[in-house]
């Protein structure tokens, strides 16, 4: 057991909180794709990977660091519509695990490309507000990850004020909630769709921007974000956003404490445990529940 | 008429089959003084986590080709011309990609393999050149791979070991007077390699190792390890790692304040590390390598001193970048197989060629090469020693030989 002292828990609790944002805005992603199109769309990290990629070619020609930003979500976000465009929408009329599987073929062939444009090198972004690290409760914390908690706090306000309080993002719910009642109110479910797959593009494409200059860029850092996502998705089961924000804090938490109080070499599998505890909880918790609800039984 | 097509197709197919083997037996012009063609299987990981060691390895492959293709190939003992054929194969860094290549190169008849990349792959690919009695010229610098030679016998290797370079970590520790070292090293077979070198080292010193942690090649937050280093009450920090978990850890030890010397080991000797980290994060790292870094700076008695301004060159013209000490290693595996095929004769059959390559290999002595001056013996399949090593401190984002008269 190491000898820490208070300063190092909160050292450790806001490095947990900022790795844990990144997962909540990928989580949300998803779970946005998930709630109005149904996919579970397991190519998420591939939009953080090009987000991160895009806005470091655009710096490294020249374009001052926020502009590169800006384009490279714009950027990703075409690639998103494009994406929903090409695989999704023509095969709307399938099944689940075709989806699934669909969206698996997509982050592999996204992931080729990008292998391809960039090569297997790793790219960095320079910090945005070089500088000496702040002092805080007696940590250090790095500039950058003030930025990264910082952008997700804003990004998550813009979000639930866009599906609280706008029409679209109230059309948008309105599908996620009863497609078929929405169409008939006149809202167009398929523009809809796609604007999800925009969304959920677009805060991928932040959160891979946001760590870039913390955690360097490769072709391949979208498999295990995604995933991590996906593990924060799931823990707002699929559909429940402040469900994923703490859940996705929590994860981040949780890995920086146990790889310091146990080994490091357990993080990655930290996850994947929270998971399948997830996972076992949920199965368990909904069985009385369908018990006593005879409609869902019948499913 | 479809049918036609596809019967033609057919049998087009078998007729350029045949004619393939019916031409492969037919024996080269005896009559000039063109030997035997050699082929030699270079496998390096040009994709994969381990691609910045690699991309330069083959780069380095590929302008040898260029000029053995230019001189017609090495001239033997006997003055005998030998065509060299060097088939360059991606492993992308992993052992399952690795093995079957080095099954096919060897049922293809190269006369020894050179590569790979990364340690892991070597420790996976011994029992396969062992059984096959082939020669196995790692690029890779854990020091398992040749050791135990009794069980090694046909494995060699160029990089220099971590027994040669984490000694001087601790040397500078405790040239300076610090006795408490952190033990940093990625969780591989590289990094446990060079912890345990650490540990030879400190307890031959008398330092005393205050906190061991270890992170994995693709981690991306090491902010757990680095709380555990300021808890800890080290006063140098010894890493064993390569870009880019070596990269993002500087950075955050950076960014998490700690002021300790940070003395990394060669790992981080690539153009990459400091861009990786950022200048300012790398400013001031410390870490052991080969002489290439200190071409400039290097005496003219120095023996190696020719041999690396001229790769240096020959390298920066090939490729337009500067050579890393990784093409280094490709240019040393290859020459070193080259120079004992050269001291071999013709009209042997492929397994002679095989066993004479590897006598020959171990019968090395003062080959000048990139990584320092090779002496290999049946007991050491390096052939390196301490003395191929320098210190290299990183100014203003780039290496400065660091003698230790100003340690």
């Amino acid at each position: 057991m190491p000898n820490f002292g208070p300063s190092d828990y909160v050292q450790l609790l806001l490095a947990g909180l900022s790795t844990g944002s990144i997962y909540v805005l990928i989580g949300l992603g998803l779970i946005t794709i998930y709630n109005v199109t149904g996919v579970v769309n397991l190519a998420q990290g591939e939009f953080v990977m090009l987000g991160a990629m895009v806005a470091v070619s655009l710096y490294r020609a020249g374009l001052p660091l926020a502009v590169s930003g800006l384009v490279s979500v714009a950027c990703v976000v075409v690639v998103g519509l494009v994406v929903h465009r090409l695989t999704i929408r023509p095969a709307r009329q399938a099944t689940d695990v075709t989806m699934i599987i669909i969206t698996i073929g997509t982050s592999i062939a996204v992931r080729g490309l990008a292998l391809w444009i960039w090569g297997t090198t790793a790219y960095s972004l320079p910090d945005f507000s070089p500088g000496p690290p702040v002092a805080l409760w007696g940590a250090v914390v790095g500039r950058q990850r003030l930025w990264i908690m910082g952008t997700a706090g804003v990004v998550l306000l813009l979000v639930h004020t866009f599906f609280q309080y706008t029409l679209l993002g109230k059309a948008v719910r309105a599908c996620a909630i009863n497609r078929r009642a929405a169409q008939i109110l006149g809202v167009n479910p398929e523009a809809m769709a796609a604007l999800a797959y925009g969304l959920g593009a677009a805060l991928s494409a932040v959160a891979g921007i946001v760590i870039a200059p913390l955690t360097l860029v490769s072709y391949d850092m979208g498999l295990t974000l995604g995933l991590k996502g996906f593990v924060v998705a799931i823990m707002g089961g699929l559909t429940n956003m402040p469900a994923a924000v703490i859940g996705g804090l929590l994860l981040g938490v949780l890995e920086a404490f146990s790889s310091a109080l146990l080994t490091s070499g357990l993080k990655d599998g930290i996850a994947f445990l929270a998971l399948l505890v997830v996972l076992l909880v949920r199965t368990i918790q909904l069985r009385p529940l369908r018990a006593a609800w005879p409609l869902a039984r019948r499913t | 008429m479809k049918r036609s097509l596809f019967v033609f197709l057919i049998v087009s197919c078998l007729l350029a089959v045949s004619a393939g083997c019916s031409a492969k037996p037919e024996p080269s012009d005896e009559t000039s003084t063109t030997g035997t063609p050699y082929k030699i299987g270079v496998i390096v990981s040009v994709t994969g986590a381990a691609s910045t060691l690699g991309e330069p390895e083959r780069d380095a492959a590929t302008m040898l080709q260029k000029q053995l293709d230019a001189a017609g190939g090495i001239t033997d003992k006997d003055g005998v011309l030998h065509p060299i054929e060097l088939i360059i194969q991606d492993t992308q860094g992993s052992s399952d990609v690795a093995l079957p290549i080095v099954k096919k190169l060897i049922d293809d008849g190269v006369v020894a393999i050179v590569g790979p990349s990364t340690s892991y792959e070597s420790m996976a690919l011994i029992p396969v050149v062992q059984e096959a009695r082939v020669t196995l010229v790692s690029m890779a610098s854990s020091g398992d791979i040749v050791n135990p030679v009794s069980a090694r016998w046909w494995v060699f290797k160029v990089a220099q070991s971590n027994e040669h370079t984490s000694p001087w970590q601790v040397r500078y520790a405790k040239a300076k007077g610090y006795t408490r070292i952190a033990n940093l090293y990625v969780n591989n077979a590289y990094g446990e390699d060079g912890a345990d070198a650490i540990r030879q080292t400190v307890a031959a010193e008398g330092l005393e190792i205050v906190l061991e942690e270890t992170f994995g090649a693709d981690d991306k937050d090491m902010t757990a390890q680095i709380t555990k280093i300021k808890a800890s009450g080290a006063e140098a920090v010894l890493v064993t790692a390569i870009p880019p978990a070596a990269a993002i850890f500087t950075k955050q030890y950076r960014e998490l304040g700690v002021d300790l010397p940070l003395l990394h080991n060669s790992g981080i000797a690539m153009p990459t590390f400091v861009d990786l980290a950022g200048s300012a994060n790398a400013e001031g790292v410390i870490f052991p390598m080969g002489k290439l870094v200190a071409v400039d700076a290097l005496p003219d008695d120095d023996p190696q001193k020719q041999v690396l301004q001229q790769f240096v060159t020959d390298f920066t013209d090939y490729t337009g970048k500067a050579p890393s000490h990784f093409a280094a290693h490709g240019w040393d595996a290859i020459q070193l197989v080259l120079a004992a095929l050269g001291r071999m004769s013709d009209g042997l059959t492929l397994d002679e060629q095989r066993v004479l390559l590897r006598d020959e290999l171990e019968r090395t002595k003062d080959f000048v090469g990139l990584d320092g001056v090779f002496n290999l013996t049946p007991v050491d399949h390096v052939g390196l020693s301490e003395d191929d090593i320098v210190l290299v401190r990183i100014k203003d984002g780039v290496w400065e030989y660091f003698p230790q008269e100003q340690w």
